[in-house]
């Protein structure tokens, strides 16, 4: 089961774990179990995101951590949801592409308008993962050298090509970024 | 010089660029339909034998399955070119073929059921080199092809299809010759164009006798008619289009994953989503076709081409969709590259047990052009010719003429590209840096970098047909029907921006009405860079044709003929009177709409034009070569859309592209067929921490198309790179190189550093 709102206080068996997990600043309370609408143990963040709590703008590309396309931030940290099992969640924060825009005027982040501007995307398939790396490494470094922008993205899979043009965005967006 | 406009050739913010970057533009897998299971697919683990028993029992029982299917269980079904490939058959032909389907409530539970499904093989041997496959005795994929031979020709095409390239006399042409060489070349790594988001179909059937299909592919309305073919009439297919999270052509070749989803849902009653794993997206989905040409050729000092002549194999792998149209497309692209009046260039397709291969961006032609390029390099080198003067002198120029493929003789009536080529050449700074064949341009230490040119093109920018509709509110706003997505061209954008500029209002008031066969009329689809001139014609037709009914109305209104009518921003107004003027709604009244229709019809006599410049670094000491600068060279007539334009050129890295030269390869199992690299670590892709420099010189010079006297060029950005780059690692090292890719152990070979051969059971 999927509960909103505050802690409760039950007590977990390992069997039946609750998890806490919040997602854009919403808690998510998640019951462990083989039922489908319950957590798995071998779920990874990126199918409980997509698939349990309907968060599908992370994309999931190959599965398995080389491609970057699932990347959210975990306390302000870029990681790779494919590789990261839901259960090893409990009491994180969680930022999704989906929460970055303001979350009441539903105005774009700097970072995510920049993208728009620069046309830094053609499929757009690898852009969330992209942008919340981005994020991440100018959460770190607001200034970074271009050369230190293409370090920060080289985890990152991009088929069209649009690094270019990702690059310039990214640049763009240094220094403004909240 | 290119006239100005108010939004062509503005750089504009993508339509869909809020959905883009906030995660809500909608691809397949985030489609969710009440009740929707979930399919898996039980693959061979033999690249061919025969299917004797299965169990699937186990299976059935387990709780959460709804379906299993085997090749007992389904229609006879067949696809591919001719059709002779069943939806689900008895027999297996590569590794990764599929045996049988599951749909359930999870994937989890679909990929457990995989598991209790008990299959009995008798394995037969396989075959997977294209000479191999042809020799008597050879393992037989199909009783339909004798000797794995694929008949020529696409139907499509007509019947007269281009099947081969064979006019005048190539033996006064090889006499003509001052120079004669001769040899085998491959491009047979199968690179795999690898679109991020996974090949998938959702599919919904409808009793008695309806399939909804969600599919992720730019040519929504072509799968429709495909799967007709397969299916028969009696069975109506409706296909939406959604965000494509790219396909470089490759999703075109989904119908039996479409099927599979589609009988799943018969047998379940249910909306049944199948989306491929990477895996099996890189060992059982499409691959570049491999290429092997044994030819000759004639030249004369002045770089003239006097006699092209030899067979040309291309491996298809376990079926062919799409080839005889790559052959077809690839022979006519010879042409338009290298001007010769003696040809006798005899392709063959090849069957062999290993995944398909079939569409990908640079269509027949490149895979040509990989063998006939360094081919043509050996001639170039020994007449004391410079490949860029070559390319130039040879490429299509106004009143040339090729056979194109459907088989008729076409006269080029586009712009001249020499300009387009010395603006590349200078900017590239060509003439300093060439030094002659097998010469590096600089050497430094154990650092060595040499150039290379390499040139692509084709007519397929006016191919096959479109229609629109483009429909006017009295709001003020207008509405494009077309079976478009998008699918990282930036097409659905630049066809709003065309309407924007024949009706003089702001692209935000215009909308692109979802991509649906049911609603939308024919769209061949983004092929070929069809997108600027054949899309947008048919596009603008409609557009034009909307704003005359508009205006029609309007005409008894302001007193005036319709020629003295403008519209701008949804208010008509008088030319010479712009006081004149009322609101569209005023016009229409409040309960009309205004739709117009385009449609185009094919026009091959344009051909794109991309040159590409290429710079690496080889350390003589390791084998490693590094891709320094590219520099591509073009004349589109008018941008539509310069960001989108760039990242489209851009493109020629990936998708199996110049990188397809120096790293990305299809590795399998020679004995067995299994593919060795199929995950995105061992296949090896460019990241961001290694881009080389591009530099994009776009000329504008304007072509008789159509309005915006415009044409594209996206698809064939791959094209020319890889013999570039083949070309300059082989002037780097000072010795010929003819194996993609140009891997660190090919050069150290070459080199004569490490003994040849020691590179057993890689790519077969």
């Amino acid at each position: 089961m999927i509960t909103r709102g505050k802690k409760s206080g039950a007590a977990d068996s390992p069997e039946r774990r609750r998890i806490n997990l919040t997602v854009n600043g919403q808690l998510y309370q998640l019951d462990t179990g083989k039922e489908l609408d319950r957590v798995d143990p071998a779920d990874t963040l990126a199918r409980t995101l997509r698939e349990t709590l309907g968060l599908v703008g992370t994309k999931v590309s190959c599965d398995s951590g080389a491609c970057g396309c699932c990347t959210v931030l975990m306390e302000g940290k870029a990681i790779l949801s494919c590789m990261t099992l839901t259960v090893e969640c409990d009491g994180k924060s969680i930022t999704t592409i989906e929460g970055l825009s303001d979350p009441v005027t539903r105005r774009l982040d700097p970072l995510q308008q920049a993208f728009v501007d620069h046309t830094a995307f053609q499929c757009g398939f690898c852009t969330p993962g992209i942008i919340m790396s981005a994020k991440a490494l100018l959460q770190e470094n607001p200034s970074p050298t271009e050369e230190e922008v293409k370090e920060g993205l080289s985890g990152n899979f991009c088929r069209c090509i649009s690094h270019y043009q990702v690059v310039n965005a990214v640049m763009a967006a240094s220094g403004k970024v909240r | 010089m290119a006239e100005e406009y108010r939004f062509i050739g503005k750089a504009t913010p993508r339509k869909d660029g809020a959905e883009i970057v906030t995660g809500t533009a909608q691809f397949l897998d985030d489609i969710r339909l009440p009740g929707m299971l979930y399919a898996k697919v039980l693959r061979s683990p033999h690249a061919h034998a025969l299917i004797k028993r299965v169990d699937k029992a186990k299976a059935e029982k387990l709780p959460g399955v709804k379906a299993v299917l085997t090749w007992e269980d389904v229609p006879d079904w067949k696809g591919g070119t001719p059709n002779a490939t069943r939806v689900l058959d008895r027999k297996v032909r590569f590794v990764g073929d599929a045996v049988a389907l599951v749909a359930a409530t999870s994937e989890r539970i679909a990929a457990e059921a995989l598991r209790l499904i008990d299959v009995e093989y008798e394995v037969l041997p396989a075959v997977f080199d294209v000479e191999e496959a042809l020799e008597p005795g050879a393992p037989q994929l199909y009783e339909e092809f004798p000797g794995n031979v694929v008949p020529p020709g696409a139907p499509y095409f007509g019947p007269n299809c281009l099947k081969e390239i064979v006019m005048g006399d190539v033996e006064k042409g090889f006499n003509e010759a001052d120079v004669v060489t001769e040899g085998t070349f491959r491009y047979e790594n199968t690179p795999n164009p690898m679109p991020p988001e996974p090949p998938g179909a959702i599919a919904r059937w409808e009793e008695p006798n309806r399939i909804t299909l969600w599919v992720t592919d730019q040519v929504t309305y072509r799968h429709k008619i495909y799967l007709g073919r397969v299916i028969g009439k009696e069975i109506e297919v409706r296909t939406f289009g959604n965000f494509c999270g790219s396909s470089y052509g490759s999703k075109g070749m989904s119908w039996q994953l479409q099927l599979h989803a589609a009988l799943l849902s018969r047998a379940t009653g249910r909306p049944v989503k199948l989306i491929f794993t990477k895996e099996e997206h890189l060992a059982a989905f499409t691959l570049r076709p491999g290429s092997r040409m044994r030819a000759k050729v004639g030249m004369t000092r002045d770089g003239t081409v006097t006699a092209v002549a030899g067979t040309w194999l291309i491996d298809t792998g376990y079926y062919s969709r799409s080839t005889q149209a790559q052959v077809a497309v690839g022979c006519g692209e010879a042409q338009i590259a290298v001007r010769c009046r003696n040809w006798n260039l005899k392709p063959t397709i090849v069957c062999t047990n290993r995944s398909v291969s079939g569409i990908v961006r640079g269509f027949g032609g490149q895979e040509l052009k990989c063998c006939l390029i360094p081919l043509l390099s050996l001639a170039m080198q020994e007449a004391g010719v410079d490949p860029f003067e070559f390319f130039k002198k040879n490429y299509v120029k106004p009143g040339d003429g090729y056979y194109w493929r459907n088989g008729t003789w076409y006269v080029y009536r586009g712009v001249d590209y020499s300009k387009a080529m010395d603006k590349g050449a200078e900017q590239f700074r060509w003439k300093e840096k060439w030094r002659g064949w097998l010469k590096p341009t600089r050497v430094s230490g154990s650092k060595r970098t040499g150039v290379g040119v390499g040139v692509h093109g084709n007519a397929d920018i006016g191919e096959s047909a479109s229609e629109a509709y483009v429909r006017l509110d009295p709001d003020g706003t207008a509405k494009l029907y077309s079976c478009l997505i998008e699918h990282g061209t930036g097409l659905p954008s630049n066809m709003v921006k065309m309407v924007a500029e024949v009706l003089q209002l702001p692209m935000d008031r215009i909308s692109l009405i979802a991509s649906d066969s049911l609603i939308s009329p024919y769209e061949f689809g983004p092929a070929g860079s069809r997108g600027i001139f054949a899309i947008g014609s048919a596009v603008i037709a409609a557009a034009e044709d909307a704003r005359r009914k508009l205006l029609d109305l309007a005409v008894p209104l302001l007193g005036t003929e319709p020629d003295h009518l403008e519209t701008e921003d949804g208010v008509i107004f008088v030319k010479d009177h712009p006081e004149k003027r009322i609101p569209w709604e005023v016009a229409t009244g409040p309960d009309r709409t205004c739709m117009g229709f385009g449609r185009y019809e094919a026009d091959f006599t344009f051909a794109n034009c991309m040159m590409s410049f290429v710079e690496v670094e080889v350390d003589m000491e390791t084998g490693k070569t590094e891709l320094l600068r590219v520099v591509n060279a073009t004349d589109v007539g008018q941008v539509i859309d310069p960001p989108g334009l760039e990242g489209q050129l851009n493109g020629c890295l990936g998708s199996a592209g110049i990188d397809s030269a120096l790293f990305e390869e299809t590795i399998r199992d020679r004995l067995t067929g299994h593919m060795l690299n199929a995950n995105m670590i061992d296949y090896k892709w460019r990241t961001f921490a290694e881009l080389p420099s591009i530099e994009n010189v776009i000329l504008e010079t304007p072509f008789q198309t159509h309005r915006f006297h415009a044409i594209g060029v996206g698809e064939v950005a791959t094209a020319p790179g890889p013999t570039a780059v083949l070309m300059a690692v082989s002037n780097a090292i000072g010795v010929w190189l003819h194996s993609y890719p140009v891997t660190p152990e090919k050069i150290l070979e070459a080199l004569g550093k490490v003994p040849t051969g020691v590179r057993k059971g890689g790519a077969a």
